[in-house]
């Protein structure tokens, strides 16, 4: 019940994402500062005593347990049902502190044009984005990147090798 | 015993020149060839009792012969050498079956200094085509053989040779997932590598200024990506784009003023914007919740041709820049077409289009919308016209390895560019040398 809740609020997450939006002229935003959000999370950080530091370690652990790897089927991003218990362990991490933060890195397999895969990877990213934030992860919690095919996890152009490069990747600390 | 000691000099020859062959792209001929037209590219006189200090011939030979629509003669069929118009006897060449011949010589003009004159003739009835003189430093003297190329190409096909341009690709070496990424320029046959970027993370999607002088590329050293411009004569380099989320698929307006590409920005969405260079401002171009990914341009800069998954699966648009809301889709045969790129006439595009499960190169004329397949390969991919648009060039796979291809715009001849190390792909083909 609670994973088809949750696919049904990923889905509809995807879909809403999809409105239309009035074109704009858009100044340069790059050399903006990002959210001053790391700062306030590491003042929460340091407040943390040790022994929550500790849970707070376990809980990573306990979430690299589950796994760090969500795989997608050929030219989709849903998560599939089997991987919601990732999502949920690496929620339960995040949401422990708001300095806990984590990278999603977006890949595709090989076939097709590569500029359109990183747009898959992306999307993928941005699933595995939306499905912890319903779980109450914020934000500034999450980095997306997609590499697309160009950084596969294994080399060769059969079925068992694009399903394993079909992911989104969990990572802490790169 | 003359026949033995040339034969020998040659081997000798192979054998010195293969560690540099190695460093090299080698070409290999697949297909084609049945209705290229015999010519005599005689080895080019020279005066002096040293070596001559370059074989122009050779080079302008393996041009024509890479263009698919000539079939050089064998030099060792060559029954005569002649320099000049007036030591060609015709009956000769007749016999041979050439239907034309090229000859030169190149004379040394003081320290470091050449000059090739050369004639082309018309074997069926003598007549002189054309007779000119080119100059070069050591350096420069093979660049000076593809412009001679060019010019009998031209002479005899009308159309302009594009021997003279250049290429750029990215190559990957190494085990996944330590790999090192490198962006390669080099001459349109391979030869002259240059690496103007290396990097641990991924580079991809490099494309030409129109001007010929700058490549924009995405690279994620920054371990997200970000889309950098790199003269190539300074190697000056600054990044113009590294927005969150998506910065790639780089594409210069035809005026060099603007670059189109695709973001992600915050919202995940996947969008074509312009950013123009000057002012860094940027507009939108799709609205689409699908992925709008892999800008081209028209000639005149009006148009972007561009994918979109927006229908379900990736196939072409066609938008008005100045008005980007009503968008036009122009392929519908097959259900996967990606990574347009306009010829240089405007009328066709060249594409990735999925054929009974193999990903191959297709030419959509955007006329009739009629689509044509061009290439043989599994997983052939980024179509890149040369700039006389008589040649595609490609990325296609040998043995899990990635190699370049190309392919005549009507699929007759195919050849392939063998890297010796490393999986290569997405090769862009430089727009004419400025200059005419």
């Amino acid at each position: 019940m609670r994973v088809a809740q949750l696919m049904l609020i990923v889905m509809s997450g995807l879909a809403l994402a999809g409105c239309p939006k009035k074109q704009t002229t858009l100044p340069d935003a790059s050399n903006q500062p990002a959210q001053s959000s790391a700062e306030t999370g590491a003042a929460t950080d340091s407040s943390v005593g040790q022994g929550t530091a500790d849970a707070n370690q376990k809980l990573l652990e306990a979430a690299k347990q589950t796994g760090t790897i969500i795989y997608f089927d050929y030219d989709r991003a849903e998560i599939k049902p089997e991987f919601v218990a990732i999502v949920a362990a690496h929620a339960k991490y995040l949401n422990s502190a708001s300095s806990n933060k984590v990278r999603l890195e977006g890949h595709s397999d090989e076939r097709g044009s590569r500029e359109y895969n990183i747009g898959l990877g992306e999307r993928r990213a941005q699933a595995v984005r939306r499905a912890l934030m319903l779980q109450g992860v914020t934000e500034a919690q999450i980095t997306t990147v997609s590499y697309g095919e160009e950084r596969p996890a294994v080399q060769g152009s059969d079925e068992a090798a694009y399903a394993k490069n079909r992911r989104v990747e969990l990572v802490y600390g790169r | 015993m003359l026949n033995f000691v040339r034969s020998f000099a040659l081997v000798i020859l192979a054998v010195c020149a293969a560690p540099l062959a190695n460093a090299q792209l080698v070409i290999e001929i697949t297909r084609g060839q049945e209705n290229a037209v015999p010519i005599a590219i005689v080895p080019f006189g020279w005066e002096s009792a040293n070596a001559a200090p370059f074989d122009v011939a050779q080079v302008v030979a393996a041009d024509l012969q890479r263009s698919g629509r000539f079939a050089p003669l064998d030099r060792k069929d060559m029954i005569d050498r002649p320099s000049a118009g007036d030591q060609i006897r015709f009956q000769d060449w007749r016999y041979l079956k050439s239907d034309f011949i090229l000859v030169g010589k190149l004379t040394p003009q003081g320290a470091d200094r050449y000059a090739a004159q050369f004639e082309l003739y018309n074997v069926l009835n003598g007549q002189k085509l054309t007779g000119q003189q080119l100059t070069a430093t050591t350096t420069s003297l093979r660049a000076m053989s593809h412009r001679i190329a060019d010019i009998v190409f031209e002479q005899l096909t009308g159309i302009r040779g594009a021997f003279s341009t250049r290429i750029a690709f990215v190559s990957a070496e190494g085990t996944p997932p330590k790999q090192q990424y490198k962006l390669i320029v080099a001459d349109a046959d391979g030869e002259n590598q240059q690496t103007i970027a290396t990097s641990s993370e991924p580079i991809m999607s490099p494309a030409w200024s129109p001007d010929g002088q700058s490549l924009a590329y995405v690279s994620f050293e920054t371990k997200s990506s970000a889309i950098y411009v790199q003269t190539l004569r300074s190697g000056e380099r600054s990044r113009v784009s590294a927005r969150s989320g998506i910065n790639g698929a780089p594409a210069w307006s035809p005026d060099g003023s603007t670059l189109a590409l695709t973001l992600s920005r915050k919202d995940g969405d996947v969008d074509i914007y312009t950013l123009k260079l000057s002012s860094q401002t940027l507009t939108r171009m799709t609205f689409d919740p699908g992925i709008d990914t892999e800008p081209s341009w028209s000639a005149d800069g009006r148009k972007l041709y561009f994918m979109s998954d927006r229908a379900g699966g990736p196939q072409i648009y066609e938008i008005d820049v100045s008005q980007p809301e009503r968008a036009t889709r122009v392929t519908f045969e097959g259900s996967y077409n990606a990574r347009p790129r306009l010829s240089p006439d405007g009328k066709q595009l060249a594409v990735v289009h999925l054929d009974r499960g193999n990903f191959r190169i297709a030419i959509v004329d955007l006329q009739s919308r009629g689509v044509q397949v061009l290439s043989p390969g599994r997983q052939d991919e980024s179509p890149s016209f040369a700039p006389n648009g008589a040649t595609l060039i490609y990325a296609t796979q040998d043995r899990g390895r990635g190699v370049l291809a190309t392919v005549s715009v009507d699929g007759r001849v195919q050849q392939r560019l063998a890297a010796s190390s490393g999986d290569v792909r997405e090769p862009v083909w430089s727009p004419f040398p400025p200059g005419r």
